[in-house]
């Protein structure tokens, strides 16, 4: 993974001094509330219902064992000893003092770590695909791409202060795993038929209030304007975007009311000053980024492990969690994992301090000490042995976070919601737990398969339930909190934005209205058909019919 | 009293800055740059009984475009003897000042005012304005200024900074140095991967 040179430690170490001294200007009172609050934010310290959440940058979403463990030692020190990954790939602790804040980016950055850009109305965490690298439908490792964005975003002066937040993810794999047009910017890597590194752009994607996905803006742009095609979208974003609104401010909102072929026109007309510039990616500096990321020295191993076969031939539990947590490499004998932090009862995306160290040793001793957060909330081990995989299923069975749902209806992506942020209508962790109550038995899980459910406290969806097979949005009327629910919802290459099947739901009767909707699904589908692909053939009325058929409590 | 820093240093202010009188009405609000769907949530403007109410005094002043738009002619050999700058606002089109100048380098000073902090159009106007359009002069940013945005500034193209009242500006100096070695280019800069050799880091 990318390592810090000089340049880069001390950026961070800079960093951390600014905003020390920001920190003690405000405490003593020569910066106003209303004016520390873009420069917190831009450090990812928001003031939460109950504390202050400190959002630490997991750049794409990679981390070293050495990082971890630090995460771990932070979270017991500064916070209630545990710390929640988010679906942007980050890890944010719930509960640190504004004042320790300071240090905590200090320890941070003797780790190569910040909260830089991780809030606040300017570029954000670069994410990715959580399997980059070792996908074995990769056509192009994006990491050395997204290190390269981050540089050029960290700190960009030009777009420090834009008229909302704006994110970037990059993708290298036909089976699209990093939502690219749920993003401000998309950029899709390929091939062209010449074998060269061509990127599909995207604009204007992007959940919230308005879910929008986004638009192609470039079919097939030549790598090396990575950087200045991005500063032309986001100069025109910056001059144009809406800032009198900010549920109006996003990037798609432009998009959408200039229209794309308008919007592209300022944007090529504006980056035919820049294209071929400095800005032109050269190939000593991606050779030179690049060169983090050559493949971990493998091993030269067989395709097949007697071991493991036997293993997985005598143990039921084993198997199944290899059938939904073990997932396919390029390199023969090598698998990825995925680590459940969807345990039944826990909050999602959330690891204690004890669990995180597990994980950091986890991958020292099996991973090449590497892992990576997935934008789904949980943690993946990319490169172990096959015969390996036995003894890392018993640790991590042993540390709970084994449970084999990964993919299955409790592996629910779920923002903090009303429990920890001030901006929600509901709650959310409660409403997953619920859930993961009601279908707490596996085979039943297994035999439901593949679905997504996804649960956003509010409209700023978080918890990006817009694209989850069963999408559940926390809902604003009066003191009381409901639920409302959308089917039909979906992320990857045909990606679709669910419907909502109408009134919203109390609390209590949530477990049973998703219930409701399996039953539906369990008795119409065919044999091979996922939760959203009978949702996608025989459309909401069967669903909806039934979820209110004796429901007449429920209020409008 | 607002303190001007100028080339790293606490500068007296030989400008005076012209702003037209308010009448307590509604203000007009004009929307932002060329985009013209979103009329109705623009930004305040000038109206014309503001324009032709500004009273502009003797000596080295700035005022906003749409007064020397108005202006232009009784205004034209004040232009000649040095003594007129820019005041641009954030959503008024660049496009507008580059066409209103013969030769933008007449002016010797362009500012361009925010009215709050989180507004960073400020930033793109000043890239523009320096790569673009080869202004050379006094780039100066006014209006909602403090120290936190500096380094931005800086390297945005502006070279004085009038820092708002009330704090402090001597201190501020020091946030042009924030940061050693930015990872970007800037209006006078390029990207650090062009600036040195990170392989032999
Ligand atoms: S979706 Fe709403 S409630 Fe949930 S974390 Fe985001 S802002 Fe908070």
């Amino acid at each position: 993974m990318y390592k810090y040179d000089k340049i880069d430690q001390q950026l961070v170490n800079e960093r951390v001094a600014q905003y020390r001294d920001q920190t003690r200007r405000y405490l003593a009172g020569e910066l106003t509330e209303e004016e520390f609050r873009p420069i917190r934010l831009q450090n990812g310290l928001y003031i939460q219902r109950l504390a202050p959440m400190l959002r630490i940058a997991v750049p794409y979403g990679l981390l070293s064992s050495k990082q971890l463990h630090k995460l771990g030692d932070i979270a017991k020190k500064y916070d209630k000893d545990y710390g929640h990954f988010s679906t942007r790939q980050n890890l944010q602790l719930n509960w640190p003092k504004l004042e320790d804040v300071p240090d905590i980016l200090e320890e941070l950055a003797t780790v190569e770590m910040h909260a830089i850009q991780t809030s606040g109305n300017c570029i954000r965490n670069i994410t990715t695909d959580q399997f980059a690298g070792v996908a074995p439908d990769e056509l192009f490792d994006p990491r050395a791409m997204a290190e390269i964005i981050r540089q050029w975003s960290t700190f960009h002066p030009e777009f420090a202060l834009l008229p909302r937040k704006f994110k970037i993810a990059v993708s290298g794999t036909k089976d699209d795993r990093a939502v690219v047009q749920m993003h401000d910017i998309g950029m899709e890597f390929f091939k062209n038929e010449n074998e060269e590194l061509r990127i599909k752009v995207w604009v204007g994607g992007g959940l919230g209030r308005t879910p929008i996905l986004g638009t192609v803006i470039h079919e097939s742009l030549e790598w090396q304007h990575a950087l200045s095609y991005c500063e032309a979208i986001i100069r025109i974003y910056n001059i144009h975007g809406r800032r009198d609104n900010s549920y109006k401010a996003r990037i798609k909102i432009l998009v959408k009311a200039i229209g794309i072929e308008a919007f592209k026109a300022q944007v090529e007309a504006e980056w035919a000053h820049l294209k071929d510039g400095p800005l032109t990616i050269t190939q000593a500096e991606f050779d030179r980024v690049s060169t983090y990321f050559e493949p971990m020295p493998y091993e030269t191993l067989p395709a097949n492990e007697a071991s493991f076969d036997l293993h997985l031939a005598s143990n039921p539990a084993f198997a199944a969690w290899v059938k939904r947590c073990v997932h396919a490499h390029k390199i023969p004998g090598y698998r990825a994992l995925t680590l459940s932090l969807k345990t039944h009862g826990e909050a999602p995306g959330d690891a204690t301090s004890a669990q995180m160290h597990v994980v950091a040793d986890l991958a020292d001793a099996y991973s090449f000490g590497e892992l990576r957060v997935s934008h789904e909330q949980n943690l993946i081990l990319a490169d172990v042995k096959l015969s390996d995989l036995f003894s890392v299923w018993e640790k991590a069975r042993a540390a709970g976070l084994a449970t084999p749902n990964i993919g299955l209806l409790t592996d629910i992506i779920c923002c903090p919601g009303g429990d920890f942020c001030s901006l929600a209508n509901a709650k959310s962790i409660p409403i997953a737990q619920s859930i993961q109550a009601q279908f707490d038995d596996l085979d039943y899980l297994h035999d439901i398969g593949d679905i997504e459910i996804n649960i956003s406290g509010c409209m700023n969806a978080c918890g990006h339930h817009h694209v989850g097979h069963i999408g559940i949005l926390g809902v604003d009327k009066g003191d009381t909190e409901w639920y409302q629910v959308s089917i039909g919802g979906k992320q990857g290459n045909d990606a679709s934005l669910g419907n909502v099947i109408g009134p919203s739901f109390s609390a209590d009767e949530m477990p049973s209205v998703v219930q409701k909707l399996i039953d539906v699904y369990v008795q119409e589908r065919t044999p091979e058909e996922r939760f959203i692909d009978t949702v996608r053939r025989i459309g909401m009325d069967p669903f909806k019919n039934h979820v209110y058929a004796e429901n007449t409590e429920v209020s409008a | 009293m607002s303190q001007l820093i100028k080339g790293k240093q606490i500068a007296h202010d030989e400008w005076t800055r012209v702003i037209p009188p308010s009448f307590g009405d509604e203000p007009v609000r004009k929307q932002a740059g060329k985009v013209v769907m979103f009329k109705l949530h623009g930004e305040e403007t000038f109206t014309q009984k503001q324009i032709d109410a500004t009273l502009i005094p003797a000596g080295k002043v700035l005022i906003p475009l749409a007064v020397w738009l108005a202006k232009k002619e009784s205004l034209a050999q004040r232009l000649a003897a040095g003594e007129i700058g820019i005041v641009l606002q954030t959503h008024e089109p660049i496009e507008q000042l580059v066409e209103a100048f013969e030769n933008l380098n007449s002016l010797p000073v362009i500012a361009v005012y925010v009215q709050i902090f989180a507004d960073g159009r400020n930033f793109t106007l000043g890239n523009l304005l320096r790569t673009r359009y080869g202004f050379k002069n006094e780039l100066r940013a006014v209006g909602d200024i403090m120290r936190d945005q500096l380094f931005f500034l800086q390297r945005s193209g502006f070279d004085s900074y009038l820092i708002k009242d009330g704090r402090n500006a001597e201190e501020a100096i020091a946030s042009l140095n924030d940061f050693t070695q930015p990872y970007q280019g800037a209006s006078n800069d390029v990207p650090v991967w062009r600036r040195l050799d990170r392989s032999q880091l």
